[in-house]
């Protein structure tokens, strides 16, 4: 096999074989960032409409939470396959890349705004309380002390859900965007050995994921710091 | 004019009534005790008037004019003319003691930061706790932080200050430093509302005492008639309880 591959590496690595990666490594890239930051600010909006407590808010607060609830228990693929077929319903013809990135936002705001409320939850109800008694308004309250104490409890499992999510992007391949999973497949075609494709693939995926893991834990310490430990 | 008036006042957790025909007033100036035994709806009533929960029935008055709890506008001029110190000191535990005490001022009144952070200090410096602007409350015991609480409290320069019983979280060695920070309040004349089991402190300070069982008023007297000839039976009987200790 390392005879084949060592043989096959020259080919492999050509001009445009590494613009073709490069290319897949970007609409990767692109889905997994473009999701994870729209899927960031969205889910803390969709979390602070969640956590309204006035009459007025209600309708607001049920679709909300009908949006949520069904978005995590779709499974990715479906909500693509979703996505597509809605879209083509109404004529709209958007490239697939877009609905892979409309797909991936909607699954990622989803997920966030469940791990942002129940980190928003885990504050004491008694800080909510002093906020409200010195007549802060609710955003202010969000912002000024609730959103601050939740950090370390929201942040590690966002970064969890951003790393299982790079990884679910490779579904994005099933409607034929061509991303990391899909370039490795073609490649395989190519009749380059599945070795060298995938151990390729995977590391592209590891350069993606490994430095997100380390800026969330950046995150933490800056937002999240330990006193008196 | 009663600086605050309560008239008939009724409210309810759920199904369940935790006040009703709540009757007081507060002239301004007066230190008014709650007493009574847990769950009689002390804690409750301090609630009510923040707006942290809304009466079903009744009418609370501030200087003669009817609030309406249901008024997001009233409400907030009801929060900036009461203000209330938790038994927990619901301190911002993200923020350092000078800006617990100053957040409120500047971000909700919008004054100028330096004339708020002086102010902020002299009140710090008042309570005892000019060395610790720059601790977080995990950093403080809890008569630290009680005493920062009700600095923030007096940042916004209410007319009324509540008290949670504010000492019923702490160890006994620092019952009396948050004490005699209420005695300093009591001397500028601020107009309070105290619920306590501190006994001892309420007869001292008291102008008028208030005693509460089962969600009911059931008696109100200055602390002599309180303490030493109860009308009625059941006010004779906690304060025999308490006092035998």
């Amino acid at each position: 096999m390392w005879a084949q591959i060592v043989e096959e590496l020259p080919r492999f690595f050509s001009y445009y074989n590494l613009i073709f990666f490069a290319k897949a490594l970007g609409v990767t890239f692109a889905l997994s960032a473009i999701g994870c930051i729209v899927g960031f600010s969205l889910g803390f909006v969709l979390a602070a409409v969640r956590l309204t407590t006035r009459p007025a808010t209600k309708p607001l607060r049920v679709a909300v939470t009908v949006f949520i609830e069904l978005f995590r228990r779709i499974p990715f693929l479906v909500t693509l396959m979703l996505v597509f077929f809605v879209f083509q319903g109404m004529h709209a013809d958007l490239s697939m890349f877009t609905v892979a990135l409309i797909s991936v936002c909607l699954i990622a705001t989803a997920f966030i705004a469940e791990i942002v409320r129940s980190g928003l939850e885990s504050v004491h109800r008694n800080q909510w309380d002093a906020a409200v008694t010195l007549n802060f308004s609710y955003l202010q309250t969000l912002r000024l002390v609730i959103v601050p104490q939740a950090w370390k409890v929201i942040l590690p499992p966002v970064f969890g859900f951003f790393v299982l999510f790079i990884k679910d992007t490779a579904l994005a391949s099933q409607i034929g965007v061509v991303e990391l999973a899909f370039a490795g497949k073609a490649m395989n075609n190519k009749g380059f050995s599945a070795a060298l494709v995938y151990g390729t693939v995977l590391a592209l995926y590891f350069m993606l994921s490994y430095p997100l893991a380390h800026f969330g834990k950046y995150l933490e310490r800056k937002l999240a710091p330990t006193r008196n430990r | 004019m009663p600086q605050l008036e309560i008239v008939d006042l009724k409210a309810n957790y759920g199904a369940h009534t935790v006040l009703e025909r709540i009757n007081l007033s507060v002239e301004k100036g007066e230190i008014v005790s709650l007493i009574g035994p847990s769950g009689s709806g002390k804690s409750t009533l301090l609630r009510v008037l923040m707006g942290l929960l809304p009466p079903i029935a009744g009418q609370v008055r501030i200087d003669g004019q009817v609030l309406d709890y249901n008024d997001r506008e009233q409400l907030r001029r009801v929060r900036s003319q009461m203000a209330i110190v938790f038994q927990q000191y619901n301190l911002f535990q993200n923020m350092t003691v000078l800006d617990n005490v100053t957040v409120a001022p500047i971000k909700v009144k919008d004054r100028p930061r330096r004339q708020v952070e002086e102010y902020a200090i002299q009140l710090l410096e008042k309570v005892g706790m000019g060395g610790k602007l720059q601790s977080y409350p995990d950093q403080l015991s809890g008569g630290q932080q009680q005493r920062v609480a009700i600095a923030r409290a007096l940042a916004l320069q209410p007319g009324i200050v509540l008290l949670d019983e504010v000492t019923a979280a702490l160890d006994p060695e620092l019952v009396n430093e948050v004490l005699d920070t209420v005695r300093l309040l009591a001397a500028d004349g601020m107009t309070m509302f105290i619920v306590s089991h501190e006994m001892g402190f309420v007869r001292e300070v008291s102008s008028k005492v208030v005693f509460m069982d089962g969600g009911h008023v059931v008696e109100v007297g200055d602390p002599q008639q309180i303490f030493d000839q109860p009308r009625e039976a059941r006010t004779r009987e906690f304060v025999g309880k308490i006092l035998r200790h």
